[in-house]
Formats: structure tokens, C-alpha cells, sequence
């Protein structure tokens, strides 16, 4: 069995998976349920300021993309930072962490873009017990609009600047937890790591608005009438994430940040994207909201089982094995040719293979051979694109296969066609 | 000779209510827009082909998907409009559903038939009008018989601008949807129901209880409305040619089922304790399932030949066995029995003889079109083993005049069959008319 133990900025926790800083990491009696079931860590949802509390809608906080079974495949909230009294917080846990002492716990922290308020504030939060801080600097609704959350999270010198604030005044390590309503979010990691961060956790949620009401003719949901744009999460958002993990995990200025992946994790092998892609751990919050917090046992059982199907003893040796495979566009080979393949046995006939490959790419799939429906594809038109195999409804019909050839290696950069072709 | 014993009141009525209760219950909004989801909406759908009116399926059902119920619906019922009879009734798993790409994936096709009963009923729930006529052409049509393809090709006459008038042989109009049809295929009265909202689009006149050779001529059709449209069914049963044919107790289980389906309280109907139904169609099994259901001790279903010889299918044969109907094959009727009763019938298995107990006997072995006072108003039409001879737009040989339904020739005997001829029928006319609509 591989071993699932974590430790990510030297804080241990039996597995990889944490809950992330959101509503189901509002209070003790979420969190020892969470522990109880066996979560390794655990993000406390964001702290503000000491004084009177957050207040929130008492309408739809949250609304949903299904799937026509009701599956939840993208999800969205506009709920604010912890609503509750500072100190009833800081209480529990004061009091958590003593109960759990082998588990992560790290405390969100969302406070305005003054140094007092840090250094008011981080000793106080600090000597709960806490394991680390995470800087939320990422939520996109309500508090962006009182000059936090992503109001700091898409300026990198704000980033740079509170995270120094907050690391003036702490003692124990800090992550920077990055929106990505940003054009790219490596100068937004670069700011965070000139600030002193000791890791970035990301993705925070995606500016959204889920639908309007057809009767209505209203957005939707809306409270009393009115609505505004929420954080989009779940499945929906994870190649997203992906994307912003692997550009800070392969550019220099950036790649040296540890990184706590986020963003639609729902079962193990997203968990492993992930990781292989250059996270250390990952946070989990939206599978957790629509099926509870009993899914850890899928996420750790099946982490656990393709790391002795890979030979891999540690998460750590999984960390980052895809990074290098991560590239620009320019550095591709375009002299390397697959075409897509149709495995007769398999074909069930139902032709859409074909109808989208007419439509809208290549007209490269038949659908009539000798007078009988029959779906095979013309070598000669196809441009290996894999839309037909995107499509196909049966698992491993169509495949996509190198065809060899004597061409060496080329790219973009040397093409002829690059007016701006290096030349050697 | 014991008398027979035939009577009413087998069972209690609340349990025979329930025996014809709904046999496929309709989708829920759930169940359909998961069923929906499994429609792989495919190239050149098979299932569109299999349509006898080839409904747009993958269509219909998309739409189910994005909730356009009411768009779906137009999809069926532009092509089929008796498609709400059809969900019910269709063979299916011999028709789309056989066709269906998932049967090749899983081995369970998407459920177009409950698919498009959901689509199609609250069209007639809420009586809402798809369809609107064109123009008036000034053109009168006659159609005889109101049954499926009567219904059909007056409906699209009617749409493409005609006047129409229907001349129905029996008391309501619907054909076998009314009176043929097994009971549990339609409850709530839905043949009547579907006939009222056909109507509702205006412009066809239904005259009731009058017949052709009977009451009016083909010639004074021809010479009063500008086209005729024959969807007259096949009105006479197959005899067994046996000995005992005349014998009381001997029935066409048409003529029961009829009487079956108009029955206010199916529980007054006298039933056979030991019935015997002799074929191997969908009338057979409905008479022998409906037999049972009605608390028929015994029934059984004789079949001179095989399983896969049977013209109802296996979904049909699967009905009937676990209805508690013994069905037996390869036994070839040989005499009826009984003085001035049937009481046992004989029949004769590899020259062996074998007699079964029977109150009742039903013939169903098909029906055939006509007696001699028909066929001589169909003077000019080409008729070919007992049936009409039409080409591909359902022109008989009789100029100005069109067929169509179980009457014609190379016909499958099915509702969605006949629907599609009234429709092809009503275009060909359509176009014979001068009309540019078809």
C-alpha cells in the first residue's frame, strides 16, 4: 500500500486531501465530521476583521448546472466570509486543533488592505494553534466589492503588499490562495512569492452567473427580485485550474512555490491530475457540498491504489510527472502525424462520428460503404484533430494512431511558414 | 354433456380494473429526461427509418431533453398524427426500438414508445392545437372508414385545405383504436380522446354508422367529392374451415374484443371458464390475455406452426405467458365438438390427435376484406389476395381514388402503418387536387 501521508510546508496530514476554505469549514462541528470521516486537513473558512459580524442573503446562497439526472456539474455560491463572531472561531479552533493534532488546520484570512489590520490580527488568529495561514485573495462577490477578496487577488502589487504585512506578523507559514478572474496567474504567484508567501493554493471561485429564470425572464437565482454574479466551482472548473497550476509549476520565476491545488476535484483521479501536474496537496469543497464528506474514502482508497498500480510508494513521487509534458503551442511537432481509427468491432453505428467530422471539420468519416451504413475514416482528409473520438459514445471505439514518418522532429519556431523563424 | 360454463363476474370488478389497468405506466418528468439523456441522437437515426411515418426521433427526444415538450410533440405528430395511439400500441421492439444503436451498445434501447407517450399526452390533455389549415381550396374529399388511416389522411387533407367528409361503418369513429385494440393498451378512453383533438383542427365532417355497399356506392362518391380515400380494414374473419364451424360458442375474437372494448363494466361480460384461442397475431394475444384477465380458468393459445412463424411479437408472446395463457405450437385444428354447444376442440399434432376442453373458442387467423356485395362496389380497383393493390403514393387502380390501411396489399396490419398511408394518400391527393402543399 503507498503511503498516503502529507506534508506540505513541513505541517503533516495523513492524506493529500483538505477541505477547502468555504462553507463546509464553517465551525468545530463541521470539522470533527470531516476528521471523523477522515479527511487529512482542513482550511477554516475565512476570517475578517474582529467587530460586529458578516452579514449574508437569507435567499438562494447557491444554484447549480445539472445534468437531466440531477448530477451537479457546475455549482455557485455568493456566500461571504465566515458570519460568525471572530472570537466564537478562534475558540474552536483553539479547541479542534487540540483534538485532532495529527490533522492539518489552516485558518483563511481576509482582512483590509492596512498593515494595522494585519498586524492586529494575525497574532490573535496565530495563537489558536493553527498550522499555517491562507490569505484569501480570491473571493469574487460581496467582499471584492469592500476592497478584498479578488479586489487584491487581480492586483499583484496588493498581493505582494498584504502578503507582507501578514508576514511581518506571523510566525507560522503562510499560502496565498489566488483568484483566477486574472488575464494569467503567474504574476499574480510571482507577487505572492516577492511577498514572502511560503506556498499559493488555487483556484478560488470563477465570476458567474449561472442562468436567468425563464419565467421570470430574471437572472437566476435572485434574492427579492435581484441578483449578481456568484463563484463558478466544480467539476466544471477544473481544467481551469489545471491550466493556472501547470503555468506556475513549469515558469521559472514561480516553479519553486509549493502549490495546494483547487478547483472541481471530485474523485481521485482528478486528484491526480492535480498532483501530477505540480500540487503538493489538494483542497476539496464542492463534491463534499453535494455529496458530503464521505466521499474522502473514494479520494484516499483510489490515490491510494493507482500509486501501487504505478509502483509509486509516496504522493510525492506523483507530484509534478506531467509538468515537463506541459509546453507552449509554438514548441509542439508539427511533423508528428496521428489519424483517428474506428474499431469495427466496437462501432455501434449510431454515425456521429461522421455527422460531426462532415459538419463542422474534415469530411473525413464515411457513412455509407457499398451501399451500407458504415463508419470509416479517410485517411487522406484526416487531420487527426480527435473531435470524432471526443464524440463517440463507446469507451475506446475510436482511438487516434502515429503514422510514421521520415520527417525529424519540427516546430513553429523553425517552420517555413514562421515569418519569424529562428533560423540555425 | 356438461353445460357449458360461461358467465359473468369471475372476478370482482375492483380486480378487474385493475388487471386493465395501464400496462406500460407513462414516464414520470424524471424518468423521462434520463431516459431522454440515453438518446445517442444519431446520424440518419435508425430508429427514423424503422418508422413506419418516420418520426424524427433523435429530434423528438432532444427536445424532451431541453423540455420543449410541446415542440416534440409537433415533431411526432407532424409525421404521425395518431402518434399518442402509436406510443401505446406500436410493436416497438420490432420497429425503433429494434432499430436503436443502444441495443448494439448494452442491449437496452432508449424507450422511444414511453418517450413519445410523454411528449404526445398532454397535447391531448390540455387540447392544444399544433396544427392550421390552409387556405380553402374549394375541394371536397371523401374518406371511407374511420379508422387510423381514415383519420390520418382526412386530418392532412384537412390541413392542406380541403373539406373533408368521413363515412364511419361503425357507431363512433377510431377503427380497431376503438374497437380493436386491447384494453389495457389505451385506457381512459384515449381512442376518443386522440379522434376528438384529430377533429378539432375543423373541416372534416364524420358521418357514423353507415357503410359502404350498404348505405352509399363508391360511384356516387366518385361522382359527388372530388377524390376518395378507402381505409375501409378488413371486415371478415378467416374461417377455420373444420367441421362444427357454426356451432355456438364458436366467436371471431374480433367481434368479443369489440364488445370488450365498448363495455361500460367489463366484469358483466360473460367469460368461458376453459377458453381456446386459435392463432398466432396480435388479435390472438389479446384475446387470450384479456381472456385470462377478465378470470378465464384456463386459456389456451394454439398455433398451427412455431414461435418465430408468430406474427405477434415476442414482447406480445411474452405477454401472453406471463398472463397465464398456455400457449402451444405445431397443432393443427382439426374438428370443434359438442352437440348444440362446442365443448372440445380437436386438433392434430404429427398425426397424433389431441382435444382440449373448451367453453369458448376464438378464431382469430386474420381477417380478409370483403364479401361479394363489397367487392362488387370495388369494381375497377385490382384486388390481390383479398386485399387492395395500391401504388407507392397509395393510388388504387380506380382513377380518383386512394387507399390505404390493413385493406390494402403489403400492408403490415399496424396503426403506424395505416397513419402513414392516410398521410401519403392525402398528399398524392393533395397533388391530384392541384394543391402545391404536398
Amino acid at each position: 500500500m503507498a503511503d498516503l501521508t502529507s506534508e506540505f510546508l513541513g505541517i503533516p496530514s495523513p492524506n493529500p486531501f483538505w477541505l477547502a476554505s468555504a462553507p463546509p469549514t464553517d465551525k468545530a462541528y463541521n470539522v470533527n465530521r470531516a476528521f471523523e470521516a477522515g479527511w487529512g486537513g482542513f482550511v477554516w473558512k475565512t476570517l475578517g476583521e474582529a467587530g460586529p459580524p458578516i452579514v449574508n442573503v437569507s435567499g438562494p446562497r447557491y444554484s447549480a448546472i445539472h445534468s437531466n439526472d440531477r448530477r451537479v456539474i457546475g455549482f455557485n455560491n455568493i456566500e461571504l466570509i465566515t458570519d460568525r463572531p471572530l472570537e466564537t472561531n478562534l475558540e474552536e479552533i483553539r479547541q479542534v486543533k487540540r483534538d485532532w493534532p495529527d490533522r492539518a488546520l489552516v485558518a483563511s484570512v481576509m482582512l483590509p488592505m492596512n498593515e494595522k489590520a494585519w498586524a492586529d490580527h494575525v497574532p490573535m488568529i496565530e495563537d489558536t494553534g493553527a498550522d499555517a495561514l491562507e490569505l484569501n485573495f480570491g473571493c469574487p462577490h460581496g467582499m471584492s466589492e469592500r476592497g478584498m477578496g479578488a479586489a487584491v487577488g487581480q492586483v499583484p502589487e496588493y498581493i505582494q503588499m498584504a502578503t507582507e504585512w501578514c508576514k511581518k506578523a506571523a510566525s507560522v507559514p503562510v499560502i496565498v490562495k489566488l483568484t483566477p478572474n486574472v488575464a494569467t496567474v503567474v504574476p499574480p504567484a510571482k507577487a505572492a512569492k516577492d511577498g514572502g508567501a511560503d506556498a499559493v493554493s488555487l483556484i478560488n471561485t470563477v465570476n458567474s452567473i449561472m442562468r436567468v429564470n425563464y419565467d421570470t425572464l430574471t437572472m437566476y437565482p435572485t434574492t427579492d427580485g435581484m441578483g449578481t454574479h456568484g463563484g463558478y466551482c466544480g467539476e466544471a472548473v477544473k481544467p481551469i485550474a489545471l491550466n493556472m497550476v501547470a503555468e506556475i509549476a513549469r515558469t521559472a520565476d514561480t516553479r519553486d512555490l509549493p502549490i495546494s491545488g483547487i478547483g472541481g476535484i471530485s474523485d481521485w483521479r482528478d486528484a491526480v491530475d492535480f498532483l501530477a501536474l505540480g500540487a503538493s496537496n489538494v483542497q476539496v469543497c464542492t463534491a463534499a457540498m453535494v455529496y458530503g464528506f464521505k466521499i474522502i474514502d473514494d479520494l484516499t482508497d483510489g490515490l491510494s491504489t493507482f500509486l501501487d498500480d504505478k509502483g509509486m510508494t509516496s504522493v510525492s513521487e506523483l507530484v509534478g510527472k506531467a509538468v515537463p509534458s506541459v509546453t507552449d503551442w509554438q514548441y509542439l511537432n508539427l511533423n508528428y502525424v496521428e489519424k483517428a481509427v474506428i474499431d469495427q468491432d466496437l462501432c455501434i453505428e449510431c454515425g456521429r462520428c461522421h455527422i460531426v467530422c462532415e459538419d463542422t471539420s474534415h469530411q473525413a468519416i464515411t457513412n455509407m460503404v457499398d451501399g451500407e451504413r458504415h463508419f470509416e475514416v479517410i485517411d487522406d482528409e484526416c487531420v487527426g484533430c480527435n473531435l470524432c473520438a471526443c464524440v463517440c459514445p463507446v469507451d475506446s471505439c475510436i482511438t487516434m494512431k502515429q503514422v510514421p514518418n521520415e520527417l525529424a522532429p519540427g516546430n513553429w519556431t523553425e517552420h517555413p511558414n514562421n515569418p519569424v523563424r529562428k533560423t540555425k | 354433456m356438461p353445460d357449458p360454463d360461461i358467465r359473468a363476474h369471475r372476478l370482482g370488478k375492483a380486480e378487474i380494473e385493475d388487471n386493465f389497468a395501464d400496462l406500460h405506466p407513462p414516464l414520470s418528468r424524471s424518468e423521462a429526461l434520463i431516459e431522454a439523456d440515453r438518446c445517442y441522437f444519431c446520424f440518419d437515426a435508425p430508429c427514423t427509418t424503422a418508422c413506419p411515418t418516420g418520426i424524427d426521433i433523435p429530434s423528438f427526444i432532444q427536445k424532451i431533453r431541453s423540455d420543449n415538450v410541446r415542440g416534440s410533440a409537433k415533431t411526432i405528430l407532424s409525421e404521425n398524427i395518431m402518434g399518442g395511439m402509436c406510443a401505446r400500441v406500436c410493436p416497438t421492439e420490432v420497429l425503433c426500438e429494434e432499430a436503436c444503436v443502444r441495443n448494439t451498445h448494452e442491449d437496452k434501447p432508449v424507450e422511444i414508445g414511453l418517450l413519445q407517450r410523454f411528449a404526445t399526452d398532454p397535447i391531448l390533455e390540455d387540447g392544444v392545437h399544433l396544427f392550421e389549415r390552409a387556405e380553402a381550396s374549394g375541394k371536397r374529399v371523401a374518406v371511407v372508414g374511420g379508422g387510423p388511416a381514415g383519420l390520418s389522411c382526412a386530418h392532412r387533407l384537412a390541413m392542406l385545405g380541403h373539406e373533408v367528409k368521413v363515412f364511419n361503418r361503425d357507431p363512433r369513429p377510431g377503427g380497431l383504436n376503438e374497437y380493436g385494440i386491447a384494453a389495457y393498451k389505451a385506457v381512459d378512453n384515449f381512442a376518443q380522446r386522440e379522434v376528438d383533438w384529430i377533429l378539432s383542427i375543423g373541416g372534416v365532417e364524420v358521418e357514423d354508422g353507415v357503410s359502404l355497399g350498404g348505405d352509399f356506392s363508391l360511384s356516387a362518391l366518385r361522382d359527388a367529392y372530388d377524390a376518395v380515400f378507402l381505409g375501409i380494414g378488413l371486415t371478415l374473419v378467416n374461417d377455420l374451415n373444420i367441421d362444427n364451424e357454426d356451432l355456438p360458442g364458436v366467436e371471431n375474437a374480433t367481434d368479443y374484443i369489440a364488445e370488450l372494448r365498448q363495455a361500460e363494466d367489463k366484469s358483466t361480460l360473460p367469460v368461458g371458464r376453459n377458453v381456446v384461442v386459435i392463432g398466432g397475431g396480435m388479435t390472438a394475444i389479446d384475446i387470450a390475455v384479456q381472456s385470462k384477465r377478465l378470470g378465464a380458468e384456463r386459456v389456451d393459445l394454439v398455433y398451427r406452426r412455431g414461435p418465430d412463424d408468430m406474427s405477434a411479437s415476442e414482447f406480445e408472446q411474452h405477454l401472453a405467458q406471463v398472463s397465464g395463457v398456455s400457449v402451444h405450437h405445431w397443432l393443427h385444428p382439426k374438428a370443434l365438438l359438442g352437440d348444440d354447444h362446442v365443448t372440445s376442440i380437436e386438433f392434430d399434432k404429427n398425426g397424433q390427435s389431441i382435444t382440449m376442453e373448451a367453453d369458448v373458442v376464438f378464431k382469430a387467423i386474420g381477417q380478409r376484406l370483403a364479401d361479394q356485395q363489397l367487392a362488387s362496389e370495388l369494381q375497377g380497383i385490382d384486388v390481390e389476395y383479398g386485399k387492395i393493390v395500391v401504388n407507392d403514393s397509395q393510388a388504387t387502380t380506380l382513377p380518383g381514388v386512394w387507399a390505404g390501411g390493413d385493406c390494402v396489399a403489403g400492408g403490415e396490419d399496424l396503426t403506424v402503418s395505416a397513419v402513414q398511408h392516410g398521410k401519403v394518400a392525402a398528399h398524392a391527393i393533395d397533388r391530384y387536387l392541384g394543391g402545391d402543399n404536398g
